[in-house]
């Protein structure tokens, strides 16, 4: 006999009660900012607060699209969303496939440890060692160069520099904690392949390119749709770090200009416009991704 | 030749990851001259503890440590108790209602109201520079609850859940006498991560923090590392060469003296880590 709705839900009011302070905060700390969105159509009065403040209509994002910074900024955001993707994505994979073919234990362990180290270090530690590091006078990288013959360079203040310098310690610091769940996979993975392609002469090279790859393939897809689907949220803590009045050429990025222009200016709704901007580019991008890969693949996040 | 190649590349890898830690450990221990002078490669030279005491006499640090330590031990807490308030009933296949909020919450994660909706939220209720606002904003992370809910729906079989019924046992009562002894587990990994989160995060404290005296580490660490703020330190009979060259020493050790609980903790936690992300890896 099924019970009616609010029959079970009466039976499970225990499981109710422990939901109520955790869902509250959702709808509190999440759903009440998704209703602040229509600030980005609305003139922000404080004074009359979000919901009394008058329409406007799409005067914040026209103002967006025709100011001259608007291409500049996009551009920002997707060539370093992309450059990080293109460098960051395939890398843990290809460390996961070389740590899978080590064969003594230790040693495997300890690359694997070692390279999980930085992923632990704040942004803020990380980007004062590359600071440190890249000082024209007293940094060690400068040193180096200086005994290859290479002139010091201070490549924080140089705008050309920025985004290599981002991707590449971003990939020094997640490579090997972004390997962990492709070394997860292929651990598990039943070694009997292996030897049966080892007896039918595989080399090393090709088991990896026809047994581990495609083992690794539906977990490559969704994590690649998953990164597809925030290709516009850069790790904005970090540029907003890095950025300097000298390299803002190249590090001002949509996110890091929601926090100049909302935060420390106060243009609140022109800056929620923006950003609001920034977050349905993004899901779209994730709609599409996700089509892409279930059809290509038959993987996807739903 | 082909393992060969791959040790080669084992080797240096592990190289490029250690050398950038390995010297800022040394160059912290080292004679600040020889440091900026470039004579310091791979180990300590002239060895010393100066820079480390100045770090010590740095208020403005100890206050910031003191900071991070609370928000870090206080804010974990919450998390991880709200993160298994949220899970245990949403894992649970006899919950009424279970997809519908699952969902909900799920889609906080691909969708958000963004940076100023939540700024001015959190003004308008009051916890705009307050301990809170390091807390409270970020008390559930969405990831943790989904690698949580997971944990509780592979490891614990329906059948307790229907045993502990039939005894009479209340469906709080059963979180808190089987199912929590049962997930010592996903309790370290949700502490961890949230841990780590915290002790790490600059950006609210940046935008919800004005009195200096609630700034964690993090800030304190950006205002002397990155703004370069470090004229109080020293003392002020030495000479302007002398004060910028302390101020670059105590750089090194500034960021070792932050970073080391972590590292401390790190080779006891990292199996812990590991299994977090496989977990959350099954849904994910």
């Amino acid at each position: 006999m099924k019970q009616k709705l609010y029959q079970r839900i009466w039976k499970k009011r225990d499981l109710f009660l422990l939901l109520l302070i955790p869902v509250t905060w959702y709808i509190v700390f999440k759903y009440i900012p998704m209703y602040g969105v229509q600030l980005a159509f609305k003139r922000y009065n404080p004074a009359l607060g979000i919901t009394r403040s008058p329409w406007v209509g799409l005067k914040y994002f026209k103002q967006f699209f025709h100011s001259y910074y608007f291409w500049d900024l996009l551009w920002n955001t997707l060539s370093l969303s992309l450059y990080q993707m293109l460098i960051g994505f395939p890398l843990p994979i290809f460390l996961a496939l070389m740590v899978n073919e080590i064969h003594l234990r230790f040693f495997q362990k300890f690359v694997q440890n070692v390279t999980y180290i930085p992923h632990f270090l704040s942004t803020v530690v990380v980007v004062s060692m590359l600071n440190l590091f890249c000082d024209p006078i007293y940094g060690i990288f400068n040193k180096f160069l200086g005994l290859l013959g290479m002139a010091a360079v201070d490549y924080m203040a140089k705008p050309g520099a920025f985004q290599t310098l981002y991707v590449f310690s971003n990939v020094w610091q997640n490579m090997g904690f972004n390997s962990i769940i492709y070394i997860a996979v292929l651990s598990s993975l039943n070694q009997d392949m292996y030897e049966a392609a080892t007896i039918d002469g595989c080399s090393r090279f090709k088991q990896i390119l026809y047994i581990s790859f495609p083992e690794l393939l539906p977990t490559i897809m969704i994590l690649f749709v998953m990164r597809v689907g925030s290709l516009m949220n850069v790790g904005f803590e970090k540029v907003l770090l890095m950025q300097n009045p000298v390299n803002m050429s190249r590090s001002n990025i949509i996110a890091t200009f929601v926090y100049t222009n909302g935060i420390q200016k106060g243009e609140f709704s022109y800056s929620t416009a923006i950003g609001l901007f920034n977050s349905v580019i993004n899901f779209i991008l994730l709609f599409g991704a996700n089509r892409f890969s279930k059809k290509l693949t038959g993987s996807s996040l739903w | 030749m082909f393992i060969s190649i791959t040790y080669a590349i084992s080797v240096f890898l592990v190289c490029v990851v250690l050398y950038p830690l390995i010297f800022v450990v040394s160059a912290s221990f080292s004679d600040p001259d020889l440091v900026l002078s470039g004579k310091v490669v791979l180990l300590p030279k002239g060895f010393t503890l100066k820079p480390y005491a100045m770090v010590f006499e740095n208020e403005e640090i100890w206050m910031g440590y003191l900071n991070t330590v609370i928000y870090t031990v206080l804010g974990t807490f919450i998390n991880v108790v709200m993160t298994i308030l949220l899970a245990y009933p949403l894992s649970r296949h006899d919950m009424p209602l279970r997809k519908p909020i699952t969902l909900m919450i799920v889609f906080t994660m691909y969708f958000e109201g963004g940076m100023i909706p939540t700024y001015l939220l959190v003004r308008q209720l009051g916890l705009y520079d307050t301990i809170w606002a390091m807390i409270i904003p970020t008390a559930i992370s969405t990831y943790n609850f989904i690698v949580a809910k997971s944990f509780f729906e592979s490891s614990i079989p329906k059948e307790l859940y229907e045993s502990a019924e039939i005894d009479g046992c209340s469906d709080i009562r059963t979180l808190g006498q089987i199912v929590i002894p049962l997930s010592p587990a996903i309790i370290a990994v949700l502490a961890l991560y949230y841990a780590v989160d915290t002790w790490n995060s600059y950006f609210n404290a940046l935008i919800y923090l004005q009195n200096e005296k609630l700034f964690p580490l993090q800030i304190i660490l950006r205002n002397i590392l990155l703004l370069g703020q470090t004229e109080q330190m020293g003392s002020n009979d030495v000479g302007m060469g002398e004060k910028i060259k302390m101020a670059e020493a105590i750089k090194y050790s500034a960021i070792v003296i932050s970073s080391l609980p972590i590292l401390c903790v790190y080779p006891f936690i990292q199996k812990y880590f590991v299994k977090g992300v496989m977990i959350g890896a099954v849904k994910g």
